[in-house]
């Protein structure tokens, strides 16, 4: 029944989950293994019937490192913990939903739906995929909860404990209410539709006036509850925007709920007709499908977020052989990292080394840094500053706590705030355009004819559908928020599509952004005119001071401090008193020596003598010529407050980006900050055109008062820079991009995060929000025709329930399809990448990724 | 005329039972979760097709 793989050579990989062999050591049945663990597995589900597992998808398990001890799962044996975990318990049956992240294919659902043949205590369970939960049920007599979660880790699938923390909450009822709500909704419409339909046509008339009061009553029955209880979030949203006196889009939809359901039944009661619950029911249903429709929509954006490498950030990661930097999405628990100053602790860890100074002020909101201990726990989100620290990892990468710390309160830009946003703002004329209206028309009837009054004032208000204006904004931008994220460009939250669009202002850090990063074109350079000693005959460094240089600048994650350690190796000594002056420099003591690495301007403020009368130190080695134009930025070096020399660090532009300066350049105006001297002006200059501003030598705070200068003059700006000496200057600008490359570091502050790789594309990114913004506002465009030609005819009183009936679905089924379809064929020009982002997600991690091959060669 | 209401009763009776189908399919959770189901026929496909395979084989060799 096996497709075994035949060959037993050296590259054999392990029938359990897929890993390369290392040797031949753990065989069974003319199958290899990598380890002792998986072999375990292997021959448990053999023992127990359970080897479909294997013929569902090959190498279907997860590595089993090391057998878990049943030791480390003893405490849930502990009933106070454990009732803490259980969904349910009595004496004879418990039952406990536990998240398992290992869960990644069709075989795991099998195999956890068959868990009940590998322990007799074990009853039903189930699988909840898109969760990566299973509810499982088991005898407490016979397998305690220790030893179900001991079962479940021995066969791969680790729980995830989430022990008396606030997760506990279960995400589920919002689901299973709003499904009722639609529900009773599309069942009150339906037949309530159907015993309207003969007024329409007139077909009542056969049947005399009881029919109409028998459709009427029960049509008043069968629309209370959809007004009650369906429509029940409508009315908590309103009574809640009355209170905080704001009239949101609520207040007329539920004011014309109301007036509608009143007038049904003062028509009823009065005989007059059956009055209009079938448009009140059906303009609730259509509403709440609306918002069903969106929900749903952002569902499905949380979990690419959390399952498809949301962040293309990367950490350094220790192995045997040195450090390497890995993505994110690669971590496992029990990595070790190395987190450098101002870097982010992307999971909770454990403290290994070095001098950890957590700042948690993304996550509690306290400013002051905490100290910890070796072995204390660090919480994810906490922020490192000083030195470089060495944490092991706890707990998995939650991608999606990531991002609920980027949308975090400190970060919101004050406009959120504002009603600012272009459905806020036109919603909020809307609808007061609305109410009067109908005001207007009701007077007006009043004194015509006052038994058309309520009528028209009802039936404006219905007509009036703002639901086709409500999904315009969030459906647009939620579709354009997707297709940017496919292409590594990944939007904090859908405002700043808006916010984009209305940038007229582009100013650019030079150190990060538009140069790139690599050791290429580093050089050190001797000091002209040092005195020489005997240690260094010749001015150069020692092999001593160069790892303490390369050392210390380990602890930066400054391109420039990054460029020179790629250059002097990986040596790794330890530095004391390590501290970093944002766009000044680094410094630390190392071996007993005190170490200066930064600009000339930091160095001299330190009291280190500069003899030379030249820009930087001059450049006079080995007779190379380095005079201008060669550009390049300069980092100087002092040892024990003596200059020793400095780093030419060649700045070799990232490729595109004279291409993309001069799309750039026709339409915005543009800026350059740099922190680097006035040296390659020139070249700068020619690049940005005559009108470009360019400031050399800022430091973050200059240029963070640069943007909000510009501001002031009522710019609206975006900021592009590498998020650490720009860090303020990104949370001050309009738009905050934050462009990350290998050495990317989590900046919450922005409101962008682009890849480096896709820097070029900013400019047709920047049209395409445009475009976006564009769609929004030919969406309120159509709905606003809708509306017109709906409300005239209401207000003339001639208000027929078949036209309502028809315009309101029909408006918000065009403007949705309007919405979406636009945005995803404006933005096809923006998807050549796709199939590169597909192929770098982790195949354990693609949600639908089993592999139907073994099947389909059973078939055969 | 009285044949429409004997008609409306009878509708509303069957719509009120598709009603309280539906109530209690959202209650136990069949809304829940809609994309497993969709992996589980899966694994019970080739369950079924296993079984058939090893009862063939019994009948063969009795």
């Amino acid at each position: 029944m096996f497709s075994q793989p035949k060959t037993q050579a050296v590259r054999a990989t392990c029938f359990h989950c897929g890993e390369p062999c290392p040797d031949a050591a753990f065989a069974q049945d003319g199958k290899s293994f990598c380890c002792f663990g998986c072999q375990t597995v292997f021959s448990l589900l053999q023992e127990n019937g359970l080897e479909q597992f294997y013929q569902l998808q090959a190498a279907p398990g997860t590595r089993i490192r090391a057998t878990s001890a049943a030791a480390k799962w003893a405490f849930l044996n502990d009933p106070a913990v454990a009732a803490k975990l259980l969904d349910y318990a009595d004496k004879t049956q418990a039952k406990v939903t536990l998240h398992l992240p290992a869960i990644h294919c069709v075989a795991c659902v099998w195999l956890l739906e068959n868990l009940f043949k590998l322990h007799p205590g074990v009853g039903h369970s189930q699988v909840n995929f898109s969760r990566r939960e299973a509810a499982i049920t088991f005898t407490p007599d016979k397998i305690k909860l220790g030893e179900l979660a001991a079962l479940l880790a021995g066969i791969g699938y680790e729980p995830e404990l989430t022990l008396g923390e606030t997760e506990k909450a279960k995400p589920s009822p919002w689901r299973k209410k709003a499904w009722l709500q639609i529900g009773l909704a599309g069942f009150a419409f339906g037949n309530i539709m159907l015993m309207s339909l003969p007024f329409y046509f007139g077909l009542d008339r056969f049947n005399g006036p009881w029919f109409k009061a028998v459709a009427g009553w029960l049509s008043l029955a069968f629309a209370l509850p959809v007004v009650t209880f369906s429509a029940a979030d409508f009315w908590r949203a309103a009574w809640v925007s009355l209170r905080q006196r704001t009239i949101t889009l609520e207040v007329p939809i539920v004011t014309g709920l109301a007036a509608i359901y009143l007038a049904s039944a003062g028509e009823v009661l009065a005989q007059r007709g059956p009055g209009y619950c079938d448009s009140l029911t059906g303009l609730i249903f259509f509403l709440l499908c609306g918002r069903l429709f969106q929900k749903k929509t952002y569902d499905r954006l949380t979990f690419d977020r959390d399952y498809k490498g949301f962040f293309p950030l990367s950490v350094v990661r220790k192995n045997a052989g040195g450090e390497a930097s890995v993505a994110i999405s690669q971590l496992e628990t029990g990595d070790h990292l190395i987190l450098r100053n101002g870097e982010l602790l992307p999971a909770d860890a454990t403290l290994v080394g070095g001098d950890a100074c957590m700042d948690y002020s993304f996550v509690s909101g306290e400013s002051e840094p905490v100290t910890c201990a070796a072995g204390s726990h660090l919480y994810a989100g906490g922020r490192q500053v000083g030195g470089a620290i060495e944490v092991e990892t706890v707990k998995a990468v939650a991608q999606s706590y990531l991002a609920t710390l980027w949308n975090h309160e400190a970060f919101r830009k004050p406009r959120d705030h504002d009603l600012d946003s272009l459905t806020n703002r036109y919603s909020q004329r809307f609808t007061k355009l609305v109410i009067g209206i109908a005001i207007a028309a009701a007077v007006f009837w009043l004194f015509k004819d006052a038994g058309q009054a309520l009528k028209v004032f009802t039936s404006v208000l219905i007509v009036a559908c703002p639901c086709a204006l409500a999904l315009a904004a969030p459906l647009t931008h939620g579709t354009a928020q997707r297709l940017l994220a496919r292409m590594k460009i990944f939007l904090k939250n859908t405002l700043v599509i808006e916010r984009m669009a209305g940038v007229d202002t582009i100013v650019l850090d030079k150190t990060g952004t538009l140069t790139g990063a690599d050791a290429r074109g580093v050089e050190f350079l001797k000091a002209e005119g040092r005195m020489q000693n005997e240690e260094t005959k010749d001015g150069v460094l020692s092999a001593a001071e160069i790892s303490w240089i390369g050392s210390l600048a380990r602890h930066s994650t400054h391109p420039h401090s990054v460029r020179i350690a790629k250059l002097l190796g990986t040596s790794v000594l330890p530095v004391r008193h390590f501290e970093e002056t944002p766009g000044g420099g680094i410094e630390g003591e190392l071996a007993g020596h005190q170490l200066l690495l930064g600009s000339r301007t930091w160095l001299e403020q330190r009291g280190i003598i500069i003899c030379s009368n030249r820009g930087d130190v001059a450049p006079t080695v080995s007779g190379k010529k380095l005079e201008p134009p060669h550009v390049g930025s300069y980092v100087l070096v002092a040892i024990d407050g003596q200059l020793r020399g400095s780093f030419s660090l060649e700045n070799s532009l990232r490729p595109e980006v004279a291409q993309l300066l001069s799309q750039l350049g026709g339409r915005y105006e543009l800026a350059l900050l740099s922190g680097d001297n006035e040296r390659e002006v020139a070249r700068f200059r020619q690049l940005f055109g005559e009108r470009a501003i360019l400031k050399f030598n800022q430091s973050p705070a200059d240029k963070l008062n640069f943007v909000r200068e510009l501001q002031q003059r009522g710019r609206k700006v975006m900021m592009v820079g590498d998020g650490l000496n720009d860090a303020g200057a990104l949370k001050q600008a309009d738009v905050g991009v934050a462009v990350v490359e290998q050495i990317g570091i989590f900046s919450p502050a922005s409101d962008v995060i682009l890849d480096a790789a896709e820097l070029p594309k900013l400019a047709k990114v920047l049209e395409f929000s445009r475009n976006a913004a564009r769609v929004v506002r030919a969406g309120f465009v159509i709905s606003v025709l809708y509306n017109l030609v709906g409300v005239s005819i209401a207000a003339a009183g001639f208000l027929s329930p078949i036209v309502c009936a028809i315009l309101m679905p029909v408006s918000s089924a065009t403007v949705v399809a309007f919405a979406c379809g636009t945005t995803a064929w404006l933005g096809r020009g923006l998807q050549v990448k796709k199939l590169k982002v597909e192929s770098s997600i982790r195949p354990s991690l693609q949600p639908a990724a089993f592999n139907l091959q073994p099947l389909a060669k059973e078939a055969a | 005329m009285n044949v429409v209401v004997v008609l409306i009763l009878a509708s509303l009776v069957v719509a009120l039972l598709f009603l309280a189908a539906f109530i209690w399919a959202v209650r136990s959770g069949q809304y829940e979760d809609t994309l497993t189901p969709s992996l589980r026929v899966l694994g019970e496909d080739a369950a079924l097709k296993k079984t058939i395979v090893i009862s063939e084989t019994k009948s063969k060799n009795q």
